[in-house]
């Protein structure tokens, strides 16, 4: 078995790959991950799982670091994963970070273990 | 019978005399007025917000003609009189027709004066006075262009707004030194300067306009410094003079106006005068408030009150240029005797002076913030001894006392005599026992009893305090219910003002119109998105990311994050080898639920995200293509076989329904719409519960609209019936365009219709030929751009980052 640490990364691809005000899906082993990229070029991923009835949050509508779930319109943080306003839950954060114009994940996230 | 009045002009004073005439006397007088405008009354104070396109022209008519009608009063529109007969007792029109009078009323209003340089007359030279230079300066400002405005005062500073806001490049000049010098003191003047700066118009100052140069047109304006400033149109806004002309050739005592004693009476006394073509007491006045107060008078003098007087009036001034809070009263040039109290914020953009005279107010200007203008306005009228408040005064009314009160606590605290409506003079006991006496709940009511807030409408926020003050819960203030939380705004206001500020883009809606976040939400981007295409058809480029996933991908998301495909069939026909390709799809790409939509056609339920494009293809190849049933767009035409199989049909109702459906298929609406046709009222099709329905008949075809089958069942409205199938289509689509631009988006036909009343549609597109043509045109220049089957352009390779996932990584675990 591989060790992971936690600082290890995988560059899933380039930043300009996902649309602004817009999210991309990555397929992993252990279910999909929903990387964003908000109007201000900020880039976030949690778990595509809304954490209302599991709508796929990356095809839901980015505005300033939220993202609204296309399923029943809950609104996701996306620095957080935690459901606003009246409606509670949360879905899972996953650690990513872009360098010189790629984006990269925390490894642990796609071997399935989520951070 | 009853005595002749003749009314000379039919402009705002003459508007409000024969309000309070047949009001209270409604049979004293055989009433005719003659208007030189070829138009009904409006609030001539509101042309400004017209220019901007802030209002409409109709939101600013005051008497429209049923209102004349309705009072036997006859309204001779485009008649000048050319000249009065004294001895006669007689006035002459234009067109060379007499009518004669017992009284006469002149009202006549002031000409805008026209600085007399070289090129004065040129084309594009225009005054600031009704609603033809209105219109004047619209037409320029279509092709963008140049304006110069010359006068910095009320009138050049509202022009230089509005044509702003209707995209041109505006420049102001300015004699004086300092912006409305008339009413502000330099400082208030260079923050204002400041503010028309920050809105992109270039204020020169000290600029003396030598000659207007072009050849056949206007092209430029010279300064006596030489520098020459390009203009494609040229607004005169230096001031006005009263027009009392022809008063003076038909031997009436004249000044600068038409003089008139206390009882508004000229040298004649069968003569009355009032508003701005009157000289009282040596005073000539420029603003509305003392005509309605002059109005009062002469209306009780025709009734016989001949004590009725008029003293003279104490005047202010607001600048009604949106977002710019200026208000301005008495007197202010410096004295001995006279001191001062001012309040800079320059932090907050705020200003306020008052001066002082013997422990009493006679001026007070006031920028940024002025809320408080009424209580100044009315301590100055009642020279009021303010001796005891003086170390608070400057901060307001709420401060006297001690604490600061809240506004709705400080419009409590105003005594009954409180003027708050400054343009007709009405004061809060007048508002308060008005709205108890009447029991009024809206604005409207209390502006049609009171006329409070009804002229230039800058104290509409003190009314509407003073209305929940004596109504609390019943007056509900927020009437307009904004869009989503990132505005204050309401869907109608965002849809006029995109027009009217010629916005975009999203991100220019956002910012003009003062967004509160900073990409706005899931409930506000796409209904941006709808009002932008909505407006610019072919110019506007959609932003996929302010859709629905639906709208986005072209398909219905389902519960599971999988997406369903409906092909269009058009009128419900299919044939065996659409039927083929459909079987053949399901097959290939295991699509798990194939079923029949109450739309009459074939719904492919499941489909993986990433074969959209790869069902969609093979669809595209058998000749299908996107059926919108994911869109606020038009759904389904669903028919019955009509005259083709029925022995009940009519008409061909397949054959319109495929018509219709083939003509409308793409067009963007604010929400779904789904339609029907039936050929015989049996209604196979079920067409009396659509959004727009056909019921052939014998005769020809009834049209139906505004039904709902949903969340609400309704039977629809008939709209129409018209003989030919061409008429039909050409109804239906102008319904459809006039629902396009008026709706608010997600308001689906019946809502919509229940909003505007069903009796303006029809005027629209069954009574007015002409507007059902306009309306018919735009709609198919808007289709140009939507008849594309977006399923082809995702196929070729549009958008192809949404099908597929950005990476795919498999379980390393696994692999070692
Ligand atoms: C753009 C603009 C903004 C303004 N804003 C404000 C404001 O915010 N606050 C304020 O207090 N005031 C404002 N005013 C001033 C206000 O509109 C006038 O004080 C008011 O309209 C004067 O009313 P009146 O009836 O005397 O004249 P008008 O309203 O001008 O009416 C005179 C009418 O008589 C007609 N007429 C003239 N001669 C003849 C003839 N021989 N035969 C037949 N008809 C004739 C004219 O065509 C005109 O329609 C504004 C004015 C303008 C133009
Ligand atoms: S609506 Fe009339 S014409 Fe159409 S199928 Fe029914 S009976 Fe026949
Ligand atoms: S009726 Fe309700 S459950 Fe059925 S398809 Fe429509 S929205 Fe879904
Ligand atoms: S699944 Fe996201 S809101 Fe219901």
């Amino acid at each position: 078995m591989t060790a992971y640490t936690p600082h290890d990364w995988i560059d899933v691809g380039a930043v300009e790959d996902v649309p602004l005000r817009g999210a991309r899906v990555v397929h992993t082993a252990s279910g999909d991950i929903a990387v964003f990229r908000t109007g201000e070029g900020k880039i976030f991923a949690l778990r595509d799982r809304c954490p209302h009835k599991n709508g796929p949050l990356s095809q839901g509508i980015v505005h300033d670091d939220g993202v609204t779930c296309p399923l029943h319109n809950w609104v996701i943080d996306l620095a957080t994963g935690q459901a606003r306003g009246a409606d509670v839950g949360c879905t899972g954060v996953i650690p990513v970070r872009a360098e010189r114009g790629r984006i990269h994940l925390g490894v642990a996230a796609l071997a399935g273990r989520v951070a | 019978m009853s005595p002749k009045l003749v009314v000379i002009g039919n402009g705002m004073a003459a508007g409000r005399v024969l309000e309070h005439l047949t009001d209270d006397a409604p049979e004293a007088y055989q009433i005719t007025v003659f208007g030189a405008e070829p138009r009904v009354n409006y609030n001539r104070i509101l042309l400004s917000p017209v220019l901007s396109g802030e209002k409409t022209f109709d939101e600013i008519v005051t008497h429209d003609d049923a209102w004349y009608a309705a009072r036997s009063i006859d309204l001779l529109k485009g008649k000048e009189i050319v000249a009065i007969d004294r001895a006669a007792k007689t006035v002459q029109a234009k067109d060379g027709s007499v009518t004669p009078y017992d009284k006469l009323l002149v009202a006549t209003g002031s000409l805008p004066f026209i600085v007399p340089v070289p090129g004065k007359d040129l084309p594009g030279v225009v005054a600031y006075r009704d609603l033809d230079d209105v219109n004047t300066m619209l037409a320029a400002a279509q092709h963008g262009g140049s304006a110069v405005v010359v006068g910095g005062g009320l009138l050049g500073l509202e022009a230089a707004a509005g044509l702003k806001m209707r995209g041109m490049d505006v420049t102001v000049l300015h004699l004086m030194p300092t912006l409305m010098e008339r009413q502000l003191d330099p400082a208030a003047g260079h923050l204002l300067k400041k503010a028309m700066e920050a809105r992109g118009i270039r204020v020169i100052t000290k600029a003396n306009t030598h000659a207007i140069v072009g050849d056949g047109k206007v092209e430029a304006v010279r300064l006596d410094d030489g520098t020459e400033i390009p203009a494609d149109i040229v607004v005169m806004a230096v001031g006005i003079r009263p027009n009392s002309g022809l008063a003076k050739a038909a031997g009436l005592e004249v000044g600068r106006g038409l003089k008139v004693d206390d009882h508004m009476v000229t040298s004649d006394p069968d003569v009355l005068a009032v508003g701005e073509c009157a000289e009282h007491r040596g005073q000539c006045y420029g603003l509305v408030a003392p005509l309605f107060e002059m109005a009062k008078v002469v209306a009780a003098q025709l009734n016989g009150d001949t004590s009725a007087a008029y003293t003279g009036s104490v005047t202010s001034t607001k600048l009604k240029v949106t977002g710019v809070d200026l208000f301005s009263a008495g007197d202010f040039a410096e004295g001995e005797d006279r001191e001062e109290i001012v309040l800079r914020d320059a932090a907050r953009g705020i200003y306020k002076r008052l001066v002082l005279q013997d422990d009493r107010i006679i001026g007070a200007v006031m920028y940024g913030e002025t809320a408080d203008g009424g209580w100044f306005l009315d301590l100055l009228r009642k020279a009021t001894c303010i001796a005891d408040m003086r170390d608070t005064l400057i901060f307001g009314q709420g401060y006297v006392g001690g604490a600061a009160l809240d506004p709705m606590a400080a419009v409590a605290a105003l005594p009954d005599e409180a003027e708050i409506c400054g343009c007709n003079g009405v004061c809060k006991g007048k508002i308060t026992s008005t709205i108890t006496a009447k029991g009024l709940t809206t604005l409207d009511g209390v502006r049609a009893h009171t006329k409070a807030s009804a002229s230039c409408g800058s104290c509409t926020g003190l009314v509407e305090q003073l209305m929940s003050l004596t109504l609390g819960d019943q007056f509900n203030r927020a009437a307009v219910q904004p869009m989503c939380a990132c505005t204050e705004l309401g869907h109608d206001d965002v849809r006029r003002l995109i027009i009217a500020k010629d916005l975009k883009t999203i991100p220019a809606v956002m910012q003009e119109l003062e967004w509160k976040t900073s990409c706005g939400c899931a409930k506000c981007r796409p209904a941006l998105n709808y009002y932008l295409l909505a407006a610019w058809p072919g110019e506007y480029v959609d932003d996929n990311q302010s859709r629905f996933i639906n709208e986005r991908v072209h398909a219905n998301i389902q519960k599971d994050g999988t997406y369903s495909v409906v092909p269009r069939m058009w009128g419900g026909i299919t044939n065996p080898r659409e039927l083929r390709a459909i079987a053949d799809v399901a097959d290939k790409f295991a699509i798990p639920t194939v079923k029949v939509t109450g739309g009459q056609r074939i719904d492919l339920l499941g489909v993986k995200k990433q074969d959209l494009p790869a069902v969609w293809a093979d669809l595209n190849a058998a000749g299908m293509v996107s059926g919108h049933a994911y869109g606020k767009a038009l759904r389904t035409v669903k028919t019955c076989v009509g005259t083709d199989w029925c022995r009940f049909g009519t008409q061909d109702s397949t054959g319109l329904g495929i018509r219709i459906e083939k003509f409308m298929w793409g067009s963007w609406t604010p929400a779904k719409v789904k339609m029907a046709v039936s050929g015989c009222p049996r209604n196979c099709a079920e067409a009396t519960c659509k959004d727009v329905g056909v019921i052939c008949v014998d005769s020809g075809y009834d049209i139906h609209f505004a039904g709902a089958a949903g969340l609400d069942i309704k039977g629809t409205e008939v709209l129409t019936h018209v003989d030919t199938e061409d008429e039909a289509l050409a109804v239906i689509v102008a319904l459809t365009q006039l629902y396009r631009e008026q709706a608010r988006y997600l308001e689906r036909i019946y809502k919509w219709t229940k909003r505007v009343g069903i009796e303006s549609i029809r005027a629209a597109v069954v009574d007015d030929l002409e507007r059902r043509q306009a309306l018919f045109d735009r709609f198919v220049y808007s289709q140009k751009f939507a008849q594309v089957d977006p399923w082809a352009e995702r196929v070729a390779g549009a958008e192809a980052h949404e099908f597929r996932p950005m990476a795919h990584f498999e379980p390393r675990e696994a692999a070692e």
